[in-house]
């Protein structure tokens, strides 16, 4: 028979206020296994996790229950406050009276009521409770960031700079990222360029660091401290080892009709190329797709012309099998697609662009050689129009439901750059509120305004029609005069919403880390834990997160980093013991639990069974204990209740059922 | 029918760990209300909650039962869901096709950043089971005449 | 069934197999049993007619752990249940030999009962090869029925004739199916909730909680059952009107979803008519609808529905929307 005590914390007024804290007591007095319960205004305390400890000393307690805040908040709290008291941490259960019930229920009768029940759920579980004792695993002290971009460089070199090695994998030819797509930066309008390659440079020259470019993460297997990974390396078909980046392929390729990514499609690139001139590998790659030689088998000038003889056609995927104690996300971003927005004529007109595609036109790389020109008919601009919230803060499902939090700064920064080296052109921007909170900011978007003359427009955009002389009628309302005006504009940019990169989902799970109903990675506590997946040894590093600007992504980058140092310091991981376990005896050895594992976490043995004196050799189901991470679905599937999950077994889990239905 | 004021459902609900759970204390951090009616329980994944729970919930006298999970795809354990999702179908439909209201089940996809919609589909639930009234049907399925 | 007997004999002669599994008399014409033969003097009481309906397919869980192989015959629709043990590697296949036996339809004495026909001392043309008309000696005097109309209802929906798994096969085999699988079915799901719960009710209020369901199906093969273990405190022997004795079969079907291969062996056994095979054909019907056909010991590799799924699965709410 346990000796349960029940603990119930006021939690300030946050509980107290709505729950008759006493009345939990009293009534938890009366539950089977209880031999004591208090209350104290902060459980989580010094002197309430002191509180505890002495009961369970002095009562002889086996286990507990602390009717609190959400387990997700203190529960280790109170396991640790237990084992140091010298039971163990498993026998603790908390009884979500705060979350659950004090600040959702206004009526005290009503609020008490459902703790009392909450409580004499969490009171029948640890009944059940057994103690658990945590493996241990070790760790293997290498580091992956996924994407190479400032947050998957920063967080590289950072973890690098610790001295564990890190690896980082990057779809396209080139790290760098969306970053380098960028002309200026706000609010201190450096040379995007400028402040990144020196990163880029460093990360690439870094003892510590292995960039696997054009590469892209197939599988993930295996658990914090210890998953296994493979990369497929996609096929260059150029030798890195061989090729001296002198160029002259990408010059020579006669194929010139694909696309360039990196201008956004604003301009072509060669067969063979490199996305930009500083790309790190200067390595270039050849598209399969555009090459002759490779559609057709003729052609092969690069080959002939390669005097490092680096062009190797025959080249195939490879794919390469490391282990990483920990794996940090910094996938990034992606602007939204503009099909489900007709009404701003982007895929009608040339001169509708996004403002990523406005970085490109103002950089001296870029398709117009940084030129301000209307892409349609070369032109000069005269008056220019900015749309906000593109596809953000939007109220029906075209959009995204938030902000995309860069776009009122990076329009600023278009604007004011626009003014300051075209005075002849006039600009207007539409927006709904201009959010300015960072350093600087506020001050940034004044002097757009105050010095810049930018003309700035509250209301929206409802339309731009496109006129037979080229021209675009912008349709808007401008709020705080009340009325529909139009405007004529030689050129409308943009605002695009952010989404996260797309690869993003597959990557989520493969590393079953959870991902919200926008595609941004799930953080392990929204205040508390902001850079780590729930999913133990997952971290979280730029936008994959949530929309952040370049100061915000570098120091959550560094922040992740810590997070993985944190982790690969460490020599070995305590595992979490609830785990799956068979009931020898009851086991029919069908197999049926191993098809739903997603971790391949049950082999069957052979082994010598006494059942009841029957001696016999029968096929059983085992549990790496290592592999199993807990999801319970093998339970559910096992006909016999053979297979039951420690921490939360059948019978503790009707146990709860029983007591929320008595 | 007169319609019971009297009336206070008991409605189990099966959250799991990593998303509706964390759904749930979002909705209370946020003061979201929802009634009092609905007691959580928390489990790792909806792929733990085995039918046995659900109809011993109803033959202890719940009028309803809600299980809720990760939206498919992103389950923590990546294919927990898409295993409760059918087995939740059959079950549903098996108590449908014995009789039991089919308004007393129900699966929602509630992620860990949706609190809002914790507490609509608590109040929606809430309310069907309200208009179904009691849970007789379960506890009364093989009374013998 | 004389060439059953001799192969048998020829095998058990010739060390191929150490035992033979088959049916023996009863003490009734109609009541032939499961049994093992060990010798060819044994034999002599091996009986096949119309009435082995019983599935051999499960003996041969305990059989397996017999030294040498165990000689069964199977009609094509035990083959099914034999695959899924297969399947589940509670069968094995190396120690069994099997012979697919001819089968045109089993026979249902309930039905024969039900036709009035009562005092039954007799029954003729019930063999594998007799004809189509059963001569039926009462104590009221000779009566007659189609071999058809006495047929137990699970031959009307016949899987079909194949054996899916054997060594060698002796005998023809009909396909006797000659009604809709799921007729029945259908005619509950369109009655309102009121009429299902009082069909149901009705059905399982007879229960008696005898366990010959349980006991007679292949699918239910595990070592201890649920409802007999204390890991889910779902054993309450003291209280009758407890879990167990209301969900009972409902569990149990859900148990064998997806593993069931629709043998009907539960409602030829129950003996109180409850037509139990109503849940699981339920089941089959909403994967076959929901998740692709899928045929339970169709073969002994693919992946069951409640062990599969796809990304694009139905969600449960399509319960309520389909109505």
């Amino acid at each position: 028979m346990q000796r349960l005590g029940v603990f119930v914390c006021h939690c300030g007024s946050n509980i107290a206020a709505t729950v008759d804290v006493k009345k939990v007591v009293e009534m938890a007095l009366k539950e089977p296994g209880v031999v004591h319960a208090e209350d104290y205004p902060y459980m989580c305390s010094e002197a309430g996790q002191a509180l505890i400890a002495e009961a369970i000393c002095e009562k002889k307690l086996t286990g507990i229950v602390v009717c609190s805040c959400s387990p997700r908040m203190h529960e280790a709290t109170f396991r640790k406050a237990a084992e140091r008291a010298g039971i163990n941490p498993y026998m603790v259960e908390i009884a979500n009276i705060r979350e659950h019930c004090s600040w959702i229920h206004k009526d005290i009768e009503v609020a008490t009521e459902k703790a009392i029940i909450l409580a004499r759920a969490a009171i029948a579980k640890v009944n059940l409770n057994t103690p658990l004792k945590p493996g241990e695993s070790l760790v293997t002290k290498r580091a992956l960031v996924i994407g190479g971009g400032i947050a998957g460089i920063q967080t590289a070199l950072d973890i690098a700079e610790a001295g564990y090695k890190v690896d980082i994998v990057e779809k396209t030819p080139s790290i760098g990222g969306r970053m380098s797509q960028l002309d200026k930066t706000f609010p201190t309008l450096d040379c995007s360029a400028c402040i990144l390659t020196p990163k880029m440079v460093e990360a690439a020259a870094h003892e510590n660091i292995t960039i696997y470019t054009y590469s892209e993460v197939e599988k993930v297997s295996g658990f914090v401290g210890d998953f296994t990974v493979d990369i497929r390396k996609k096929a260059r078909y150029v030798d890195m080892e061989k090729c001296t980046g002198c160029g002259l392929c990408q010059e020579k390729c006669p194929s010139k009709k694909a696309l360039s990514e990196f201008n956004r499609g604003l301009s072509t690139r060669s067969a063979i190329y490199t996305p930009f001139a500083q790309a790190i590998p200067n390595v270039p790659v050849i598209d399969a797709e555009s090459c002759t030689k490779l559609k057709t088998g003729k052609c092969g000038l690069c080959e002939k012309i390669c005097q490092a003889g680096a062009i190797d056609y025959t080249q195939k995927d490879e794919i390469i099998s490391q282990k990483y104690g920990a794996i940090v996300v910094a996938t990034g971003f992606d602007t939204i697609k503009l099909d489900r927005y007709d009404e701003f004529a982007y895929s009608q007109s040339k001169d509708v662009i996004t403002s990523l595609e406005l970085e490109r036109i103002m950089n001296a790389a870029g398709p117009t050689k940084g030129h301000l020109e209307r892409l349609s008919d070369g032109k000069h601009p005269k008056h220019i129009v900015f749309v906000q919230c593109v596809g953000s803060r939007c109220s029906d499902d075209r959009g995204k439901s938030y902000c995309s939090k860069i776009c009122c700064m990076y329009t600023a920064k278009h604007a004011m750059l626009i003014r300051d080296k075209y005075p002849d052109v006039d600009v207007t921007v539409f927006y709904i509120d201009v959010r300015t909170p960072g350093k600087n900011f506020d001050e940034f978007y004044r002097r757009a305004v105050e010095e810049y003359g930018v003309n700035y427009i509250k209301g929206q955009v409802g339309k731009v029609a496109p006129q037979p002389d080229g021209q675009l009628l912008v349709q808007a309302v401008d709020m705080l005069d009340n009325r529909q005006i139009q405007v004529e504009a030689d050129m409308v940019v943009l605002a695009t919403a952010i989404e996260p990169d797309p690869s993003v989902r597959k990557i989520a799970t493969m590393l079953t880390a959870s991902i919200d109903t926008n595609n941004f990675l799930t953080e392990g506590h929204a205040k508390l834990r902001p850079v780590e997946s729930p999913t133990a040894g997952i971290f979280l590093s730029g936008v994959c997160q949530g929309p952040k600007d370049i100061p915000e992504t570098v120091a959550q980058a560094g922040a992740a980093a810590v997070k993985a140092i944190g982790l690969l310091a460490k020599d070995k991981l305590m595992t979490n013991p609830c785990t799956a376990k068979a009931d020898e005896l009851l086991c029919n050895g069908c197999s049926t639990c191993a098809n739903v594992c997603p971790y391949g976490a049950i082999t069957y043995e052979d082994k010598e069974i006494n059942d009841h004196g029957v001696r016999e050799t029968r096929r059983i189901a085992v549990v790496n204990s290592a592999l199993c991470q807990g999801c319970g679905a093998c339970t559910v599937t096992c006909p016999s209740g053979a297979m039951d999950l420690q921490g939360f077994s059948n019978r503790q889990i009707i146990a709860e059922v029983d007591a929320i239905c008595r | 029918m007169s319609i019971d004021t009297s009336f206070k459902p008991k409605i189990v609900a099966f959250c799991c760990n990593w998303c509706s759970y964390a759904g749930a204390d979002l909705a209370g951090s946020s003061r979201l209300a929802y009634p009092a009616d609905v007691k959580i329980i928390r489990v790792p994944c909806s792929c733990r909650v085995n039918p046995m729970f659900i109809l011993r919930a109803f033959e202890k006298g719940a009028d309803g039962v809600i299980i809720c999970g990760c939206h498919p795809g992103d389950c923590h354990y990546s294919t927990g869901n898409y295993y409760a999702r059918r087995r939740m179908t059959l079950l549903f439909s098996m108590l449908d096709y014995i009789g039991v209201e089919n308004g007393r089940t129900r699966v929602e996809w509630v992620s860990a950043a949706e609190g809002v919609k914790f507490s609509t589909t608590m109040n929606e639930f809430v309310e069907k089971i309200h208009s179904l009234g009691r849970n007789v049907r379960l506890g009364d399925l093989r009374c013998k005449n | 069934m004389q060439e059953l007997v001799t192969r048998a004999k020829e095998l058990l002669a010739d060390g191929t197999v150490a035992r033979v599994l088959g049916w023996k008399c009863g003490d009734m014409a109609y009541n032939p049993e499961p049994a093992f033969f060990e010798t060819a003097e044994e034999l002599e009481g091996f009986v096949y007619d119309g009435f082995c309906g019983a599935n051999l397919s499960k003996y041969m869980i305990e059989a397996g752990k017999q030294e040498g192989k165990t000689l069964v015959f199977l009609k094509p629709c035990d083959t099914y249940s034999f695959n899924q043990l297969l399947k589940e590697h509670r069968v094995d296949r190396e120690k069994a030999y099997i012979i697919g036996v001819g089968c045109r339809g089993k026979l249902d004495i309930e039905k024969i009962k039900k036709m009035g026909i009562k005092g039954i001392t007799d029954i003729r043309g019930a063999e594998a090869d007799g004809s189509d008309t059963l001569s039926i000696t009462t104590l009221y005097g000779d009566k007659t029925c189609a071999y058809s109309d006495a047929m137990l209802e699970r031959c009307h929906v016949c899987k079909g004739k194949e054996h899916k798994v054997y060594d060698e096969v002796i005998g023809e085999s009909a396909d006797t199916k000659d009604a809709e699988r799921f007729a029945e079915v259908e005619k509950i799901e369109a009655m309102s909730p009121e009429e299902k719960f009082a069909f149901f009710q009705k059905e399982l209020s007879k229960c008696i909680r005898c366990n010959a369901c349980r006991n007679v199906c292949p699918a239910c093969s595990c070592r201890k059952c649920v409802f007999d273990s204390t890991k889910f405190d779902s054993a309450q022997k003291a209280n009758v009107d407890s879990f167990e004795e209301k969900m009972f079969h409902i569990i149990r079907a859900f148990h064998v979803a997806g593993r069931c291969t629709d043998c009907g062996e539960c409602s030829r056994v129950c003996p109180q008519g409850i037509p139990l095979h109503l849940f699981n054909r339920k089941f089959i019907k909403d994967i076959d609808e929901l998740y692709g056909a899928f045929q339970a010991g169709e073969d002994a590799e693919t992946k069951g529905p409640l062990t599969d799924f796809t990304f694009d699965d139905a969600e449960p709410s399509i319960v309520a929307e389909r109505g």
